[in-house]
């Protein structure tokens, strides 16, 4: 066999016939330590360059290095890749790439019988299969014989690609990813190109483990060409999308981003305060790196602290965002009511993830929506926003922004580990289509008495004098106070009337969104699948399939789920029957009954996993027989 | 972004710092003389007013910002000094201080607090000791002494306390001083001590709560006892009280215990008395000045340590004035269309 060298970039494809297919979903599975998380992104941020629509989801243990070869040590990675527009990383992979027996074990169920299964062979050794709780070997039992096995001696092969190298034996088995993703490259006829840039880039300082990763890659490629295993190459042609100019987009980054560009637009310097938690913690290094735009990062003591010094940094003036997850939301919560009740502009990132508790810190879910609804003492209503995918997450991020800004509120933005680990191709946006970010200071004193709580009797928000200005010092506290001087007042009558102005106030951002709406038939019908969050792709998908079919369905997503945009009723009346899709046990659908009396329907899964399409299609079907 | 004009010498008095609420102390507290003693001391500093940034948690103390009439911020229980963080962090031209009692800062807030101090963030952290809740109507608090009968401990607080002085040194503060509510004289000298250092700053001011534990400190405050149990320290003088008729050493077994020695005629010379360092570097002089007390050795007041140390949010906007002149100021544009992205006609 040749041995790959290092000085020509993309090998020749060997000559195989090759096929066209609309798309491919692809799961890269392994030990925690076998580097997948890498593989699955190199191979989407090439499908992405090669102008593919995709979405991934990566899935991976909460522990950092779970005790190697046993299934809860797995990580995972699944990417959908098509010539089409898609909406989700795929129910069911049509490739398993499966680096150790513990990954074979977890992963086997969803592949698609007579899928591609990608065996690393010497990784199933006696120990591997005991640690992965497999009696007999998999590859010689018959239990795989409805796939298309390519049972390959990864590791053996990686180490006489490398063996000129000088690298350790470890440093060579932890380049074993790169040979898999080469051979995935070759499967698939993608150019090494890109990967090749990246292991420059980021081996920059080691050159060797640089060379070895490279070395690798080829090797894995031209194992493809050169051993005959594959008969055809698939081609995945570029799918239709939207013209413009484009990036690969992850939740979190997205997230941080619009943060950034929310700062920016109102030329306000951005305050991000945020204790370290999964899965939000991403959201934190992102901005950390970016003190070009003025951005302070401030890694607090706690979660309370995180929140509170983010009030801080709003009552001097800045842009305060505190993000986290679950569990430090709910440490917050007496501070959010702080914000609320002082009225300065706050935004609450909830990157929601498993609960109660702790929970499943890697895993997503939709759970903290009442949290962010009611999760605090007293009466004490906050504007809440929520993204629909990765890329949107940046603008709602902005959008909350724009809201406390000019509400003068505390307003919670929900993500999830679905979306903020999850990436999708994102047209990048034009300046006129950002949402128009601006803050309200009060820098000149206005005749006549001054107050802290003077309202804009429009959107009820009070004003923002900083301190540093002359002739409005003020005082402000958690204490109630009377409806514009903000002394305070245990009167009767004005805490009732303060507590319908919080409530106002948030009301009457209604009249400041979009109307909700509706994919299918606007003019109602016999079902309407109502979504929010990260559910999305999957309801969207499943509604244009079973519409495909003939069936009598539409989707709604809400991207503000309080205040509810002002068609919502009027939309949910005019359908027979409402489902809500939630990963939860029916929050948002408690929601709607009690405020409208509409018996909504809930099909709930709290697996710490997305639906998958067909979950979706089958409670539609199901609903309209 | 307001820019605060410079903290040129402005003209004020102590009524300009007065607000026009009520103060509603219980008639006798404390509070009322370290309020005044504040207001009083303000002027000196020639910091116009709306520089000027009072920030408190909960407690009787806390309601300190109400009663003055710079910005002030009455926010949650504990939280000040992470609140009075984000305020400097983001605008450290304003002049922060903190007003927060042993509860508040001790208890419920003592993450907040040690942080605060540890990161050396600007800030002016006015602790009221009064070694009990006030507020809440008399429980023990973290510094009340063991034992105590209040009412949530009829039997007696199995508590231990420490020392707010304590705290504060192992966290790391660079300045620690101690005062009394009724010694004005001290408190202003204090105030001053702390207002000029650069950096964190805790200064313990032992207040009288005359409802819920009336005469706590009477046996140092006291006129008659006050020379005799009140260790007076100054950075460079020796530790001397009772009229410098005695004075405290290192010696003992391991030769740095503290001892009070009687000084000169028929006791040890001037020359063995340990003389007071605010900057030492272990901080262990500071410490033993933050854990004796009496009865075994008079209650020491004045500045424990005083060390420099780089301010928290001056590195942090130095740091993106660094990286924003080296990459210059990024532009919305310009961050969407970082790395890599593609074309699709
Ligand atoms: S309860 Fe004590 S500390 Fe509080 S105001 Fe009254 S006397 Fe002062």
């Amino acid at each position: 066999m040749s041995t790959a060298s290092d000085d020509v970039t993309t090998p020749h494809d060997g000559g195989k016939p090759h096929r066209a297919l609309e798309g491919a979903v692809i799961r890269f599975s392994g030990d925690s330590g076998d580097g997948m998380q890498l593989t699955g992104t190199q191979f989407t941020n090439t499908a992405a360059v090669l102008g593919n629509d995709l979405a991934t989801f990566p899935d991976f243990p909460a522990e950092i290095r779970a005790p190697a070869g046993t299934t809860f040590g797995v990580s995972g990675f699944q990417l959908n890749f098509s010539s089409r527009n898609i909406f989700t990383p795929g129910d069911q992979p049509d490739v398993l790439v499966a680096m150790n027996p513990a990954a074979l074990k977890v992963n086997l169920p969803d592949l698609k019988m007579g899928g591609i299964l990608i065996i690393n062979e010497d990784a199933f050794t006696k120990q591997n299969l005991d640690r992965a709780g497999y009696d007999d070997n998999p590859l010689h039992s018959g239990v795989l014989s409805h796939y298309r096995m390519f049972s390959i001696p990864i590791s053996t092969q990686t180490d006489a690609a490398l063996k000129e190298t000088g690298l350790s034996f470890k440093e060579v088995q932890r380049a074993k990813n790169f040979w898999t993703l080469g051979l995935l490259y070759y499967l698939y006829g993608r150019p090494l190109e890109h990967t090749l840039k990246f292991i420059e880039d980021k081996f920059r300082a080691k050159e060797d483990v640089a060379l070895g990763n490279r070395l690798a890659l080829k090797a894995g490629y031209m194992y493809g060409e050169v051993s005959e295993i594959f008969q055809e190459i698939y081609d995945i042609p570029k799918a239709q999308l939207e013209p413009g100019l484009y990036r690969n987009m992850t939740g979190n980054v997205a997230t941080a981003w619009g943060a950034l560009a929310a700062s920016k637009k109102a030329g306000i310097p951005l305050f991000y305060g945020s204790y370290p938690i999964t899965p939000a913690s991403d959201v934190l290094h992102t901005l950390s790196r970016y003190k070009h735009f003025g951005a302070i990062t401030f890694q607090a003591e706690d979660e309370i602290a995180a929140v509170t010094s983010a009030i801080g940094a709003a009552f001097a003036g800045q842009l305060a965002i505190t993000g986290s997850s679950g569990p430090g939301i709910a440490l917050k919560g007496e501070a959010i009511g702080l914000a609320a009740m002082v009225e300065l502009p706050l935004v609450i990132l909830n990157v929601q993830r498993g609960g109660p508790s702790t929970g499943l810190p890697t895993k997503t879910e939709q759970a903290d929506l009442l949290q962010a609804m009611y999760g605090r003492n007293g009466e004490c209503p906050v504007p809440i926003v929520a993204a629909s995918t990765p890329s949107d997450c940046f603008i709602m991020m902005m959008e909350a922004c724009r809201l406390a800004l000019k509400y003068m509120v505390p307003v919670f933005l929900l993500t999830d580990g679905y979306l903020a680990n999850g990436s999708e191709p994102w047209r990048i946006p034009e300046d006129d289509e950002l949402p128009d970010v601006q803050g309200h200071f009060l820098t000149e004193k206005p005749e006549g008495e001054f107050h802290p709580y003077l309202r804009n009797e429009e959107t009820l928000a009070r004003v923002w004098p900083l301190p540093g200005t002359p002739g409005m010092e003020h005082r402000i506290g958690g204490l109630e106070k009377s409806f514009t001087s903000g002394h305070i007042s245990y009167d009767p009558e004005n805490h009732e009337k303060m507590t319908w102005v919080r409530q106002e106030k948030v009301d009457r951002i209604a009249n400041d969104i979009p109307l909700a709406h509706v994919d299918g038939s606007r003019e109602g019908g016999k079902l309407l699948m109502l979504g929010w969050g990260s559910t999305y792709g999957a309801i969207h998908q499943a509604v244009n399939l079973a519409r495909a079919e003939g069936l009598d369905v539409s989707h709604m997503h809400l991207k503000y789920l309080n205040p509810f945009p002002r068609n919502f009723e009027d939309v949910l009346r005019k359908f027979d029957k409402v489902v809500v899709p939630e990963m939860n046990n029916g929050q948002l659908r408690r929601l709607v009954r009690d405020k409208f009396l509409i018996p909504a329907i809930g099909l709930n899964k709290i697996q710490g996993k997305p639906f998958k399409v067909e979950e979706i299609l089958a409670c539609i079907k199901r609903e309209l027989a | 972004m307001v820019t605060v004009a410079d903290n040129s010498q402005v003209k004020l008095t102590r009524k300009d710092f007065q607000s026009s609420q009520e103060v509603r102390w219980c008639p006798g507290c404390g509070d009322y003389a370290i309020l005044a003693t504040v207001q009083r001391f303000l002027p000196s500093l020639g910091i116009p007013k709306e520089n000027i940034v009072f920030i408190s948690g909960i407690g009787c103390s806390s309601r300190f910002p109400y009663y003055m009439s710079t910005y002030g911020f009455h926010t949650i229980h504990g939280r000040a000094p992470a609140i009075a963080s984000g305020v400097k962090i983001a605008n450290p031209k304003l002049n922060v201080w903190v007003v927060t009692g042993d509860g508040d800062s001790l208890s419920i807030g003592g993450n907040h607090l040690i942080h605060a101090l540890r990161r050396n963030v600007n800030l002016k952290i006015l602790l009221f000791n009064n070694r009990i809740y006030g507020l809440t109507k008399g429980q023990y608090s973290p510094t009340s002494e063991a034992g105590k009968k209040t009412k949530s401990s009829p039997f007696g607080s199995v508590d231990h306390p420490f020392s707010p002085a304590s705290v504060a040194l192992g966290a790391e503060a660079t300045f620690v001083a101690r005062s009394i509510d009724r010694d004005a004289k001290h408190l202003e000298e204090m105030l001053a001590q702390l207002a000029a250092h650069e950096g964190s700053g805790l200064l313990e001011i032992f207040q009288n709560c005359n409802v819920f534990n009336d005469g706590a400190y009477v046996h140092f405050t006291e006129k008659d006892v006050k020379d005799s149990m009140q260790l007076r320290v100054e950075h460079g003088k020796p530790f001397l009280f009772a009229n410098g008729t005695k004075g405290i050493r290192f010696g003992g077994a391991r030769g740095f215990d503290p001892e009070i020695v009687t000084v000169g005629e028929g006791g040890v010379p001037l020359s063995e008395v340990a003389v007071h360092d605010e900057t030492e570097a272990t901080g262990a002089l500071a410490f033993m000045l933050s854990k004796v007390q009496p009865p075994t050795f008079p209650m020491p007041i004045g500045v424990f340590r005083k060390v420099q140390r780089p301010v928290y949010e001056e590195q942090v906007h130095a740091q993106i004035a660094q990286v924003t002149k080296a990459r210059g100021e990024g532009t919305i544009r310009q961050l969407l269309t970082s790395g890599e992205t593609w074309r699709v006609d």
